[in-house]
């Protein structure tokens, strides 16, 4: 009896298990151990292969690696600040100014552009901004402009664009967070002799610091690794690192080296969020939960 | 006596909906003024008109004779302790306590020292550093309070604050409060719908019902001699019987009750307008097998349904004679009626002073009543 049930047990545990396991295994960590074992080999001079370190050394010796990285993380740094400051007062006001009716009208506005790919919506933006395209017409059509003038292909372009695409991804934590703050602790700051921006400094941005913490590490991610984006968008002046590892592996075939990048780019990005969590003193547990 | 807070004709309108309808009232310096009334009465309403997150659709609010409308809640000399505390949970205890100092520019050892005073004012010495999830609801209660009273308010608000707590911690909460308002001074307006708390801590109280004041009474006055059915029924318990009241002979005035007997009544009642009464017994005003020679004295013939003894707070579910309704009477725990069991018919009396009589209204104070 006794062991039959434990049989029972170990049964439906190896159901639930197997496939979870296998999809971790095969698809995320087998891949990763190979392009780690990849990126510590390269050949000598004479055709030889074999164990090295010159693909990371090679991220820290040329200026174009580790800067074009310096400014992908300055960029992405930047991008998610814009996309903070947007999505507080919006989460804000989803949750606690617009009445229950709206709520939901406004979140399937928000919802809507991401049923749509990001290719789509990133060519959506091209038509909109092209020298040929809407935004010039009409503002040479009343007058504003006597020339069209060329808007996409620079860092501001880019910097929309992926301030539009990461947007969601950042007010949904702050919803969540926002929507179970007490309305009364505003009253209560405000009783207490708070006025509107000290109420905003004091009781919001610190009570929801793990919506906003958790929102800024998504939107982070999503920005330093995006490609298509700073690609269509930013154009040829615009290098992101994300390229640098798309050139590495698809156009010299250098995979060691492209593997290489992308550890370092792994490796990179998780530090500055360990030194983003400890700056604002977040617990990494209240964050992802 | 100075007036610390007067309420002129004040109305407070959502769209159709008059939710206060011109209530009046003046609290005197360092009185503990309560505002009664159930849930949906307006009296929450009321309090937040006061501190100005809300504006009032007409009338006044006057605080030490400074006009309130226009003004912002974070301007008004009033705070309110939140119904449910509303402690900033990022916050320790002494950060909480110190927010609304330092909002006035306060800073460094002053404010130490302020929120040390407090916090020992209240009983809680060296809980400063405690973070809000670590202290008890008690303890909750008395840190909301003392947020409020560390800035020196003119007028406290009291949003129910006793109404998480559980029926122990609130009996004993209630004692501490008024000794906490009596050794401050500062005048209290706490709402609520428990009369209990209302009759221990106030000075006075008021009545409120559908948007309006019934009463405002000082406790005794308003369990002794309620001005209306609904003051009677909603402060302490009552025994209502639906009577027909008429005049003798003598002038004397006579409630008759379905038992077919007359009971005497006290004061004058105008009979133009019907005589269907309803007669409101206090259970605690009923005596058990009353001395048989005072003529004055109602005497009454019941059957005992049931015996529901609760302690000090026991009473006896009668019958009374020739009907099938109930009644409800205290008794007294003093070996004298432990003989009393089901089926027993005994005689009840009682003082026509205590009982009250007023017309026939259908007055329905929870909706399960």
């Amino acid at each position: 009896m006794m062991i039959s049930k434990l049989r029972t047990i170990r049964w439906s545990f190896f159901v639930f298990f197997i496939p979870v396991f296998l999809w971790l295994f095969l698809l995320i960590v087998l891949p990763q151990l190979e392009l780690l074992r990849m990126s510590f080999l390269g050949t000598d001079y004479y055709g030889e292969s074999g164990v090295t370190f010159d693909n990371y050394w090679a991220f820290f010796s040329e200026p174009i690696y580790w800067l074009t990285f310096v400014r992908t993380a300055v960029y992405s740094i930047f991008v998610t600040l814009i996309v903070l400051l947007i999505a507080l007062p919006v989460a804000f006001y989803i949750t606690k100014v617009a009445s229950f009716k709206i709520t939901g009208f406004l979140m399937v506005i928000i919802l809507v552009p991401f049923w749509v790919s990001e290719l789509i919506r990133v060519y959506g933006w091209m038509i909109l901004l092209r020298e040929s395209g809407v935004l010039n017409h009409f503002l040479t059509s009343i007058g504003i402009l006597k020339v069209p003038v060329e808007m996409l292909y620079n860092d501001i372009t880019m910097i929309m664009g992926l301030v539009y695409t990461t947007m969601l991804f950042m007010i949904v934590p702050l919803i969540g967070v926002m929507e179970s703050m007490d309305d009364a602790l505003i009253e209560a700051a405000h009783d207490l002799g708070a006025k509107k921006l000290t109420i905003w400094r004091t009781i919001i941005i610190p009570y929801s610091m793990p919506g906003i913490m958790s929102g800024s590490i998504i939107v982070f991610m999503l920005v330093l690794g995006s490609y298509l984006t700073p690609n269509l968008m930013g154009g040829k002046n615009s290098l992101w690192f994300t390229e640098q590892i798309y050139n590495q592996m698809i156009i010299y075939f250098n995979w060691n080296q492209g593997a290489a990048f992308g550890f370092m780019l792994l490796l990179l990005s998780s530090l500055i969020i360990w030194l983003a969590l400890k700056l604002t003193k977040q617990d990494w547990r209240s964050v992802i939960k | 006596m100075q007036i610390t807070l007067a309420v002129e004709n004040l109305t407070k309108k959502f769209g159709d909906f008059t939710a206060v309808r011109d209530v009046s009232f003046q609290v005197e310096d360092g009185k503990f003024f309560s505002i009664l009334g159930p849930s949906g009465c307006g009296k929450t309403t009321l309090l937040r008109n006061i501190a100005g997150f809300y504006e009032p659709s007409a009338g006044s609010i006057k605080i030490r004779e400074k006009e309130m409308t226009g003004v912002e809640p974070n301007k008004r000399p009033v705070n309110l302790v939140f119904q449910h505390l509303a402690l900033f949970p990022m916050m320790n205890v002494h950060e909480n306590i110190a927010f609304g100092l330092k909002r006035r520019g306060m800073s460094g050892k002053e404010v130490d020292q302020k929120v040390n005073d407090m916090l020992e004012r209240v009983g809680l010495p060296g809980f400063g550093k405690k973070k809000i999830d670590q202290i008890s609801g008690g303890q909750k209660q008395r840190i909301a309070i003392a947020r409020c009273l560390v800035l020196d308010p003119s007028v406290l608000l009291l949003d129910e604050p006793l109404g998480a707590l559980d029926a122990k911690l609130r009996e004993h909460m209630k004692v501490e409060l008024k000794k906490l308002q009596v050794e401050v001074g500062t005048t209290f307006v706490y709402i609520t719908h428990d009369q209990s708390e209302a009759m221990v801590m106030s000075d006075h109280v008021a009545v409120m019902n559908s948007g309006q004041f019934e009463q405002l009474d000082t406790p005794q006055t308003l369990y002794h001699s309620p001005k209306s059915s609904f003051v009677a029924q909603f402060v302490g318990n009552n025994n209502k019987l639906a009577v027909k009241v008429h005049k003798k002979e003598g002038g004397e005035f006579y409630a008759r009750y379905i038992d077919g007997r007359d009971y005497l009544l006290e004061g004058v009642y105008d009979l133009d307008q019907g005589d269907e009464y309803d007669m409101f017994l206090r259970p605690e005003a009923v005596v058990i097998n009353p001395p048989a020679e005072d003529k004055k004295f109602n005497v009454m013939n019941c059957t005992v349904k049931a015996v529901l003894f609760d302690g000090g707070n026991s009473r006896l579910l009668l019958i009374p004679e020739n009907t099938s309704e109930e009644l409800i009477v205290a008794l007294p725990q003093t070996k004298q009626y432990d003989y009393l069991k089901h089926g027993d018919v005994i005689k009840i009396g009682w003082n026509p002073a205590t009982a009250v009589c007023f017309r026939k209204a259908d007055v329905k104070i929870y909706d399960d009543i």
